[in-house]
This record gives structure tokens, sequence and C-alpha cells, in this order.
């Protein structure tokens, strides 16, 4: 028998599926704000292992001169970024579904059996739940993440009125780095996050639009493939 | 298919559970589609909006005047733009463009115009703008672009400028307009920003007169703006309750306000 089991209410997979275009217009034009003065890289001594960009990197994607446009939609969009994101919290907050998504004493522990198990050194399923550990670091982390995007995004937009919060983070030129930083972050959480629901498959993903995931109830005989492979 | 659309005027207790599910994920996708075709179409939209000023349209343009008026409530005297010890001044300081600086220019001739009304203009030569007390200001200058150095700053705070020429009437109105010389570069400025205790008509650079490059023989400092704002070689000084012209917002679709 299958049954249908609510995971993802529905004002979480809204907050969710606006988040993901208004990030996304929040890094470009934080890119096109970026190309104006871009001064960072990873690297040692005189050694730069990677600049932030090469230039084929703004050029593919049509970033150069247009700081004036970046600016504009970055605080445009910045307040549905905001906005979406309070809305978010205070959702997560008060509906209880906190409880589900915070890292409790035992996340630290099992997401390292997470990662094992993903990179497939670990053959036991770790404890899953609606978040796994892994997912519950990562998903707490984001949140974050956010936090500090609109913190540093202030400090640098308001030092001189807001230069209380510009000295919390180390100054312009610091607030600057970390809200860089926090960006390339999201690139990466992104890019994981893809492969992983890539990988968790359809009813997973399914989920996150309908809310629903499909469960097979122990009453159903055990699927054919299972009793073959065994 | 029949059976499909059947299945969506059905009520879901008659339904199998299969079929309830197909349901609820037809269903579920069909609304996902509608909003993000409609975030699509809303983004298109606002890609092909005209623009009224420079390069950002009107939508964009309505936002960021908001955002001014809502951050102009943080806008105070007592908020001072942080100083730093001379020793940390950059030496030289860094120079960032020469608009305005471009045209053939006699500075032994040169006298700020301050223009009051049509044909009631007063010229103000540097030897009387020194005569005025002299504040300095190290701090950090921050441009446009990104990037920041704390620069050392000298000349006369644009408020006792004001006060000490009569201008009270003036400086209460809405904004301020400079430009240069030779009218190629000008700037507007809100007048609560440019009465600011940090903005300065500034004359010397490091403890020395400003060289051309920097404006020589006044530029403005306004630590509470972009760079953008603090122009170099100063001709024309005007005042009005309109906005006034300013070539990065008209031009290129900078914010107007760039308050920091």
């Amino acid at each position: 028998m299958k049954k249908i089991v609510k995971k993802h209410p529905l004002a979480i997979r809204w907050f969710h599926w606006v988040n993901f275009p208004v990030l996304g217009v929040m890094i470009w034009s934080g890119l096109l704000i970026y190309w104006a003065n871009d001064v960072y890289k990873i690297g040692f001594g005189s050694t730069t292992l990677l600049k932030f960009f090469p230039d084929s990197f703004y050029k593919a994607l049509n970033v150069p001169f247009r700081l004036s446009e970046g600016m504009a939609y970055h605080f445009v969009f910045m307040w549905l970024f905001f906005l979406n994101g309070i809305a978010y919290v205070l959702y997560t907050i008060f509906s209880g579904e906190w409880r589900l998504l915070m890292p409790n004493r035992k996340s630290f522990r099992e997401a390292w059996q997470v990662l094992l198990h993903d990179l497939h050194i670990r053959k036991a399923k770790p404890a899953q739940g609606k978040y796994n550990a892994a997912q519950r670091i990562a998903y707490s982390a984001i949140i974050v993440m956010g936090i500090g995007s609109i913190l540093t995004g202030l400090a640098i937009y308001k030092p001189v009125q807001l230069q209380w919060l510009c000295t919390l983070f180390g100054g312009y030129k610091m607030a600057r780095i970390i809200h860089f930083a926090l960006t390339i972050g999201y690139v990466l959480f992104f890019l994981i996050h893809i492969i992983q629901v890539i990988l968790a498959g359809w009813n997973n993903f399914r989920a996150m639009i309908t809310g629903f995931e499909v469960e097979k109830t122990k009453d159903e005989p055990v699927a054919e493939e299972n009793t073959k492979s065994n | 298919m029949a059976n499909f659309f059947n299945s969506i005027f059905t009520k879901n207790n008659k339904l199998s559970t299969d079929q309830l599910i197909m349901k609820k994920t037809v269903v579920s996708f069909f609304f996902f589609f509608v909003f993000a075709g409609a975030a699509f179409w809303g983004w298109k939209w606002l890609r092909k909006q005209p623009s009224e000023a420079g390069k950002t349209s009107t939508p964009l343009r309505t936002v960021l005047n908001a955002n001014e008026k809502i951050f102009n409530n943080f806008l105070s005297d007592k908020h001072l733009a942080k100083q730093y010890p001379l020793f940390l001044a950059a030496n030289p300081a860094r120079v960032n463009g020469d608009l305005g600086l471009k045209t053939d220019f006699d500075p032994t001739t040169w006298a700020m115009n301050v223009i009051k009304a049509k044909g009631d203009t007063l010229k103000i030569t540097l030897d009387e703008i020194k005569k005025l007390p002299k504040t300095e200001i190290v701090f950090n200058f921050k441009c446009i672009e990104g990037w920041s150095q704390i620069t050392h700053w000298g000349g006369v705070k644009f408020s006792e400028f004001m006060s000490a020429y009569g201008l009270d009437k003036e400086a209460a109105m809405k904004y301020l307009g400079l430009c240069t010389p030779d009218k190629e570069y000008y700037v507007g400025i809100d007048m609560q920003s440019a009465m600011h205790p940090q903005t300065l008509l500034c004359y010397e650079l490091n403890g020395k007169p400003l060289p051309l490059n920097q404006g020589y023989p006044l530029r403005l400092i306004i630590p509470v703006k972009y760079g953008v704002k603090s122009l170099k070689r100063i001709g024309d000084m005007y005042f009005s309750n309109e906005r006034t012209p300013d070539y990065w917002a008209d031009k290129k679709g900078y914010d107007y306000f760039s308050g920091l």
C-alpha cells in the first residue's frame, strides 16, 4: 500500500521557491557590483591560486561596466530577500518547524555518519526524520548566513549611519569581504544541494512542490527488485 | 488522460491512492508553473521598462527613491564618519577620475560662483575661503566602485561657509548643486547631507594645497556620500528646492542619494 505523508507545509515551499530566484538576482547583481573593485583572490605570497574572477568568467556572463545597474537591482531586490527571509524565520519559530530543523546534541556526530554514508564509505543508513543531521546543520547554517548577509550588507550600505555595525564586522573592508565570502558559500551550498536533490530522487523533489511524500507501508508485498537482489 | 480530468472533479475520498497522488501532484505542479511563469513574466517586464533617468528604469528608480526616504531617517549630524589617526592617511592619495578636469583651466583667475538667484552671484576667491576657520579630517574615503582609502583633507566646513557668507536662506533650501568650471561634471546633494558637520569645501590634501588632479583650487569632501559626490574643482554653486542635476544619477543610472 502507498500512503501520502505530509512533509513540507505550504508556507515553507513558498519561502523556498521565492528565495531561489530572488537570491539568484541578488548574486547576479552583486557580481555586477563586485566587478568594479574585484580585488579578492585565494593564494599565498605572490602566488595566486584563484582570482575572483577570471576575465573569461566576466565575459561569459556579460558582467563588465554594469555597476549602476547592479546597484539598482541589488537595492531593490534586497527587500524581497529580507522580507522573505524574515517571514521564513518567523514561520519556522512560531509553527514549531524549528524543532525539525535545528541541530540537536546528536546532530554533529550523526552528520559525520551522513557524510560517510553519502560518500559510500559507510553502509549503514543514518537516522533520517524530516531532515537528517547533515541537513539540519546545513539548513540552519544557511539561515545564519542569510542573517550575516543582511547585516554585513547593511554595514557596507550605510557605513557612516550604522557605523557600530560596520565596526562589529571588523570595519568597512572586512564587512565587504564577509559579504562576498557568504555569497561564495551560497553558491557552494547550491551546488551540493542540487546534487543531493538529484540523488535523493523524485519522491523527495516532488515534496518540495506538492508538500507530500509517498510512503510504502509495510503491509505491501516487498518490492520485486529488492527481493531479487537479495 | 480523460481519466485524470475526471479525477480532478471527483472527490478525493472516492479516488484510489494512486489517483489521489496523481491528482495532487498535477494540481501542485500546475500552480507551481503558473507562479514560475508569472515571476518570469514579471522579470521580463521589469527588464523592458523604459528609464526616465540614466540607465535605471522607473520602477527601480522608484524603489531607490523610497530607500532614500527610509535611510534618510538614519542620517544625523550626530552620526559622524569615523576619524583615524593621521599616520594612517595614504600619501599620495588615489586619483580616480578626471571628469570636468580635462578642459584648459587657469587657476590664477579662478573664483567660485555662488549663484543665489539669477543675476545675483557672489564671486569668492580661494584666499577669502582660507580666511575662514580651517577644519581637518582623516576618514575612510569610499568610492562607489567599492574601494576605500584613509585620506587626510583640510578646508572649511560647508555649514560654516554658508553662515559666514549669510547664505541662510539658501541653506534652508532642499538641494545643493555644484559643477566644474567647464560644466562637464556636476553633482546634486540633499542639503541635510551638505550641512553635515564633516562636509568640507576642501583646499588641502595631506597638509598641502590640492594637486590639480585632486581638484585644485577647491573641491568638495563629503564623507556621508560616495566619492562621486565629492566634486573636484568647484566652478559654480547653486541651490534649489528641486533636485539639482547629478551626472552619475542623470546620465549613468546611479542612485541620486548615494548616502553612506
